[in-house]
């Protein structure tokens, strides 16, 4: 099965973008993940609530509110083309912050999860072994919940591929910029005589699939392999 | 110097605590289940905050409310061993040994790595992970990675209480040997009399988060607040002496206590060291008069200093053998057909099999070589029925 140049495009785009929404979050992801298991403070159900809120939103609108947020009239965007001169909004790293927006809670969930099961008396152990808080953070809790990372940055990554509303309205459909796997696969289906692209399209997003769901197990099983040795 | 006085309120648990020992070996903390060990040695090591109090080790002050003195836990320095060792699972025994370690300020460690890895026989364990330990070996290396640290002091949380009796005595003798080689003072924490026994130097004995005795192990064990805690049946004064002479070919060690001696069978036991000898209030035999013709042949001559009644129809009798001080359980009967009294003079018989599991190396290094043969001779008196 053959891929036009077009096609090769989109799976190289869907790639990039999804690999960079993931290296975006993962350290957001952790620091929030952290801040929801250990601490403690008023509105900490409410701030939960919103790190949850793409879950519950519909994709469409993440997209605008994003918009809001980072077009070049908005408060970020503004911002950001000002002092950088760096445009969001219909770029591929807008494609891709738009990805790992709608990707976030599910990756902070997964580290969340992780993070609980880190017994604390290791910490204080670790404590009373001469080490200050990051010095704990990096050296004991961060490898103890290291499963929950990296089944978060997979299954984000998964999830990732698949991203069309928020992309498509945040980041446009531009060929060879935003154009990823589904936003090419819609693209091939609105045009006419363009079913046999869109099928090859759709067994590339199935392939791509199966093959995250099989790297998230094996790399479940080595990460629990290490830790029970 | 370790200077202790700790105010803290949980809930319905109030604890209040002050005691003082001097420079290096072991204190045990000794008190039942739920009277605040563990509260204190967590008070101290930094892990919970005291309401009220001072925490001060050597010259340094670690804690100290009235001046705002709060030193983190991290920088105050104290080696912790918790009963269920805490090892960190991602890491080798190695890298659980080093990680105190690289953390220590430089200098001259107390002692270095080989050497710990050598007293705590963890060479051929280095690179397991924790979970291939066994619960023993996993708490030596949890007590490695304390004193690789370069701790001011040990707190050793019930290091033996998850351990089943195989292991505990496989443990302790390694415990006696780092209190008698390194100059390390050490909170020992424990609700077991047996290892308070064999390991103190000084004893705090607690109930309802308060002290209710204190002192050398030779004191603590006649107070009466220790005999409510242990019974009249565990009861039985510490005494210390030296060994005077062995037999060559029967091994039998003559032992001098006060004015007396008493005969100790046990091997290894060398002239000049010093051990100590519980003696049971219960396998003390009183007699007015010096006893002939008996086949005991522990007997020492001494002046009942007082008579006490115990539970049932039983007095506690404390006799003064020139020095030291033994404990006898004399029925009333017997008390009153004998007509005992402070001050009269009194012999007390001890069979030589009664001593047996009752030496202990005499803790402190001012006998080091001593030391070091009492350690093995304790693990093989251990073995015989500690």
């Amino acid at each position: 099965m053959w891929l036009s140049g077009a096609e090769w495009e989109a799976l190289r785009l869907s790639l990039t973008v999804t690999l960079r929404s993931v290296l975006m979050s993962l350290p957001v992801a952790i620091v929030i993940a952290w801040v929801l298991a250990r601490r403690s403070f008023p509105g900490r159900t409410l701030f939960d609530a919103f790190v949850h809120l793409p879950l519950v939103l519909p994709p469409v609108v993440v997209g605008y509110l994003l918009l809001l947020l980072f077009g070049i009239h908005g408060p970020l965007g503004g911002w950001l083309l000002r002092s950088f001169g760096v445009r969001v909004a219909f770029t591929t790293n807008g494609a891709a912050l738009a990805t790992a927006v709608m990707s976030f809670p599910i990756m902070v969930r997964a580290m969340r999860i992780s993070l609980e099961a880190v017994d604390r008396g290791l910490e204080d152990a670790a404590r009373t072994l001469g080490a200050g808080p990051l010095d704990r953070f990096f050296s004991v809790t961060l490898p103890l919940m290291m499963p929950g990372v990296l089944a978060g940055a997979v299954t984000a990554f998964s999830a990732g591929l698949g991203e069309f509303g928020a992309v498509i309205t945040f980041a446009s459909n531009i060929p060879g910029q935003t154009r990823t796997l589904p936003l090419a696969l819609y693209t091939a289906l609105q045009t006419p005589e363009g079913d046999a692209e869109a099928a090859r399209l759709a067994a590339v997003s199935f392939t791509l699939g199966l093959l995250g769901l099989a790297a998230s197990e094996l790399f479940a099983r080595r990460v629990r392999r290490r830790l029970e040795a | 110097m370790i200077e202790v006085q700790l105010k803290k309120r949980r809930g319905e648990f109030a604890l209040e605590v002050a005691f003082a020992a001097s420079g290096s070996g072991l204190i045990a903390l000794y008190g039942p289940s739920g009277c605040g060990k563990s509260t204190i040695v967590n008070l101290i090591a930094g892990l919970l905050r005291p309401d009220e109090g001072v925490v001060r080790l050597g010259g340094t002050t670690l804690f100290e409310s009235a001046r705002g003195v709060d030193v983190p836990a991290e920088r105050r320095r104290i080696g912790y061993v918790f009963q269920d060792s805490r090892l960190f699972p991602h890491l080798d025994v190695r890298g659980n040994l080093v990680y105190g370690e690289r953390r220590s300020p430089p200098g001259e460690p107390q002692i270095p790595f080989d050497e710990a890895v050598e007293l705590l026989g963890l060479g051929p364990l280095l690179t397991r992970r924790p979970r291939q330990l066994s619960g023993g070996e996993r708490q030596r290396v949890a007590v490695g990675r304390a004193l690789l640290c370069r701790p001011r002091l040990l707190l050793l949380d019930e290091p033996l209480a998850s351990l089943d009796l195989a292991r505990r005595e496989e443990l302790l003798p390694y415990l006696e040997r780092l209190r008698d080689r390194l100059s390390i003072p050490m909170i020992y924490v424990s609700h077991q009399f047996e290892e308070v026994l064999r390991l103190a130097t000084h004893v705090v004995l607690l109930r309802a988060g308060a002290v209710v005795a204190q002192g050398d192990i030779v004191a603590v064990s006649r107070d009466p607040q220790l005999r409510a805690m242990i019974g009249t049946e565990a009861l039985g004064a510490v005494v210390e002496g030296e060994i005077e002479s062995v037999e060559a070919v029967t091994g039998l060690a003559h032992l001098k206590i006060g004015n007396g001696r008493l005969n100790v069978q046990g091997g290894g036991l060398t002239p000049g060291q010093r051990v100590r000898v519980q003696l049971l209030a219960r396998d003390l035999i009183l007699a007015v008069e010096p006893p002939r013709g008996l086949s005991v042949r522990n007997c020492l001559e001494g002046t009942l200093s007082s008579l006490e009644p115990d539970v049932g129809q039983t007095y506690l009798a404390e006799i003064d053998v020139g020095g030291p001080r033994l404990i006898a359980q004399v029925t009333s009967s017997a008390s009153t057909e004998l007509a005992l009294s402070a001050g009269r003079r009194v012999w007390v018989l001890v069979k030589t099999v009664s001593l047996r599991g009752h030496v202990y190396s005499a803790a402190q290094s001012q006998h080091p070589s001593a030391g070091r043969s009492a350690r093995s001779d304790a693990t093989g008196m251990g073995a015989r029925g500690l």
